[in-house]
């Protein structure tokens, strides 16, 4: 039972175990920028970067987002030197790496698998990549608890990876890769494998880590929401592609393309017609984000930028679907005019399908495809 | 009396190994079979009974079987116990354990020492190739060629089918020109014994390196700093301990009862050793087949125990507290 409290304690109140100076954040990690040039790979033919771009400053918290298969793993891996492109200049620092295998590179890295080493406990797991450094294990010792401390599972440092849970793993894994003060933290995916409440937990805590040693850090996501949520900077990246580079706002006010729009955030899309840089949408006529000769166009709409009219205003529509979220609502919609929408909306409307509704935009502007 | 120690050695009750396919080859590789030692498995039957009670077979079943089994097993070696302690004017001793230790007859036993002497050469050398050339090509067909696991798997169970006597045809040839560039010692022989010591120990590896993530753990430890020296040695050999000591002791234990491939080229290990001293003195012989098969037994003994103090470690893993 004691050890259970613990546990629980550990997985959701970690704070209260890392208050006040911990040696690890007091040394401080230099970050380095990096940057990627016409990075090409393929696999037996099959392309999957296509000249990849990417500047990242030091110290910034950049997440690779993308559906899977889009190059988002693979570039990280590339920067790490788990695969070696076809082409372009990968740089850490400033420095050309591309040909400096992966124990050289000064990295930290995070699975998405459990990769600590099963033979371990997990402060000798933390101590790995110090042993490789050569450092005293007297020193090596306090160095990976004071890393164990900063993920709150000081007390764990006996334990087997087989005795923790899933969180706990991950957690000494990103102490581990934090303890040897790497120039660039990686993260490939650390927190798919874990259940909604500690994923939650675990990404909000790494991007405090992060903060705390301001640590460059790249983590490479399928869920925009936990992209959205703890990122300097995201890129959506789509066949081998970046879509789009930007902070999460710009990413979810202005998507620059229908991939962006409909990956980040859920968007309906609307046919309008623009004149003089505005255009009408179910009777309401806003400025448009962007430039756009007169004729037809299509504009944006987050879920939030849609509510029930009242008296006979709006856009007659009927309800296709409407799921209940807790603190909120989200329906579906169909309009006279057959165009989709999804609603977002107070829980107490409770709509249901078939009802017919009237909907308007609620937004001062329109981003525009 | 040559392939006394075979029978006992490749039926363990280890993870990963098929007990079929093992006695098989044990049959069709040492054609002079005598029933074999208890075997750890069939020593296991009661305990499996008791946890899969509902469709185990009842307990008389079981102990009519075991106690059947047990006697096939048994009478053989309770025969050759009881044929060691036979005083030559009638009635029962140890001499003819003490004369086997005697100074006097050290002349007429001396191809028996020297036959262990190369068996043990033999064996060590074997376990080497296993260790130092089939596992970090396993490893490497695991990290870098995936594509060739199951051409190797082939590769290495192919000495199965192929028995002993076509082997050494196979090999003679091959044999003179070892001789003629390194010479005929013993230890040449393991050349032969990395063939068949194969599918035992390709078996007992592939099962560890199934067991764990390669990949991951190696792409963690090249994160870390570590180098491919590094990785062989502090994060995949200590996770494949179990693979690699099983694969040992069986390479150990199938060398030790090996008797054609060395009687056949010509070369002195302890079964061929046995087999001479079998003809002036019988008694003699089977207390070395005894005491071999014990060795055996214990190696086999020790296997089991790898196994079970590598399972108690990885206790069960703990649910994510909600």
């Amino acid at each position: 039972m004691t050890t259970e409290a613990r546990v629980t304690h550990a997985e959701t109140a970690p704070d209260a175990r890392t208050t006040g100076s911990n040696p690890l954040v007091a040394s401080g990690i230099d970050g380095a920028s990096v940057s990627f040039r016409d990075v090409v790979k393929e696999y037996g033919g099959h392309r999957v970067l296509h000249g990849l771009d990417l500047d990242i400053a030091a110290g910034e918290f950049v997440s690779l987002l993308g559906p899977s298969g889009c190059g988002k793993t693979t570039a990280l891996r590339v920067l790490a030197g788990l695969e070696s492109p076809e082409g372009g200049v990968v740089r850490i620092g400033g420095t050309d790496v591309s040909h400096v295998p992966t124990n050289k590179r000064d990295l930290g890295m995070v699975f998405q698998a459990y990769s600590l080493f099963p033979h371990l406990t997990a402060v000798e797991n933390t101590m790995f990549g110090l042993g490789m450094r050569k450092v005293k294990k007297a020193e090596a010792r306090d160095r990976a608890l004071a890393a164990l401390e900063l993920v709150g599972l000081r007390d764990f440092g006996d334990r087997y990876p087989a005795m923790l849970s899933g969180g706990q793993q991950q957690r000494v894994a990103l102490a581990r890769a934090l303890v040897t003060e790497p120039r660039v933290l990686l993260l490939d995916e650390p927190l798919s494998a874990l259940d909604a409440k500690v994923r939650v937990q675990l990404r909000d805590e790494i991007r405090r880590i992060q903060l705390r040693l301001a640590i460059t850090t790249v983590f490479v996501t399928h869920d925009q929401e936990e992209a959205l949520a703890v990122s300097d900077r995201i890129a959506v990246m789509n066949g081998g592609r970046i879509e789009q580079i930007g902070t999460p706002e710009e990413l979810y006010r202005d998507p620059a393309t229908p991939f962006v729009a409909d990956f980040v955030g859920l968007s309906s899309v609307i046919p309008a017609e623009a004149m003089g840089g505005h255009a009408t949408v179910f009777g309401a006529r806003l400025p448009l984000r962007a430039e756009r000769p007169d004729g037809p166009v299509e504009v944006l709409l987050r879920p939030e930028n849609v509510r029930l009219a009242a008296d006979g205003r709006g856009e007659p529509a009927t309800v296709l679907e409407s799921t209940f979220l807790g603190s909120l609502r989200r329906t579906r919609l169909r309009t006279e005019s057959g165009v989709a929408i999804r609603m977002q909306h107070s829980a107490d409307e409770r709509l249901a399908f078939g009802d017919n509704v009237r909907i308007e935009v609620s937004a001062d502007s329109l981003a525009v495809r | 009396m040559a392939g006394l120690t075979r029978t006992g050695a490749p039926s363990t009750g280890m993870p990963g190994t098929p007990d079929a396919a093992a006695s098989a080859a044990a049959s069709a590789a040492a054609p002079t079979v005598t029933p074999a030692a208890p075997s750890p498995s069939g020593a296991r039957a009661p305990r499996s009974g008791r946890v899969r009670a509902t469709i185990a077979p009842r307990r008389a079943t079981t102990w009519v079987i075991l106690g059947v089994v047990g006697l096939v097993f048994l009478i053989p070696i309770a025969s050759m116990v009881e044929f060691t302690l036979r005083a030559t004017g009638g009635g029962y001793d140890l001499s003819h354990y003490t004369a086997l230790l005697d100074p006097a007859n050290a002349g007429k036993y001396a191809p028996i020492w020297r036959g262990l002497q190369g068996s043990f050469l033999l064996a060590i050398t074997t376990v080497a190739i296993v260790l130092f050339l089939l596992a970090p090509t396993m490893i490497l067909v695991t990290l870098r060629f995936p594509k060739l696991r199951r051409p190797l798997e082939f590769l290495c169970l192919l000495p199965l089918s192929i028995p002993a006597i076509v082997l050494v045809v196979g090999l003679a040839p091959i044999y003179l020109a070892i001789g003629r560039a390194v010479g005929t010692g013993v230890w040449t022989l393991a050349f032969a014994y990395g063939v068949t010591v194969l599918p035992y120990a390709y078996r007992a590896i592939q099962a560890n390196l199934d067991a764990i993530d390669v990949r991951t753990l190696t792409e963690a430890a090249r994160s870390l700093g570590a180098g491919w020296g590094s990785v062989l040695l502090k994060v995949l050999a200590p996770n494949l301990r179990v693979g690699l000591l099983s694969a040992s002791l069986i390479s150990v234990a199938v060398v030790l009862g090996e008797f054609t491939i060395a009687s056949l080229l010509n070369r002195q290990n302890l079964q061929t050793a046995l087999f001479v001293v079998n003809k002036q003195d019988p008694y003699v012989a089977v207390i070395l087949a005894l005491l071999a098969l014990l060795f055996a037994f214990l190696l086999l003994l020790l296997i089991g125990r790898v196994g079970t103090a590598a399972a108690l470690r990885r206790s069960t893993p703990r649910k994510d507290p909600t």
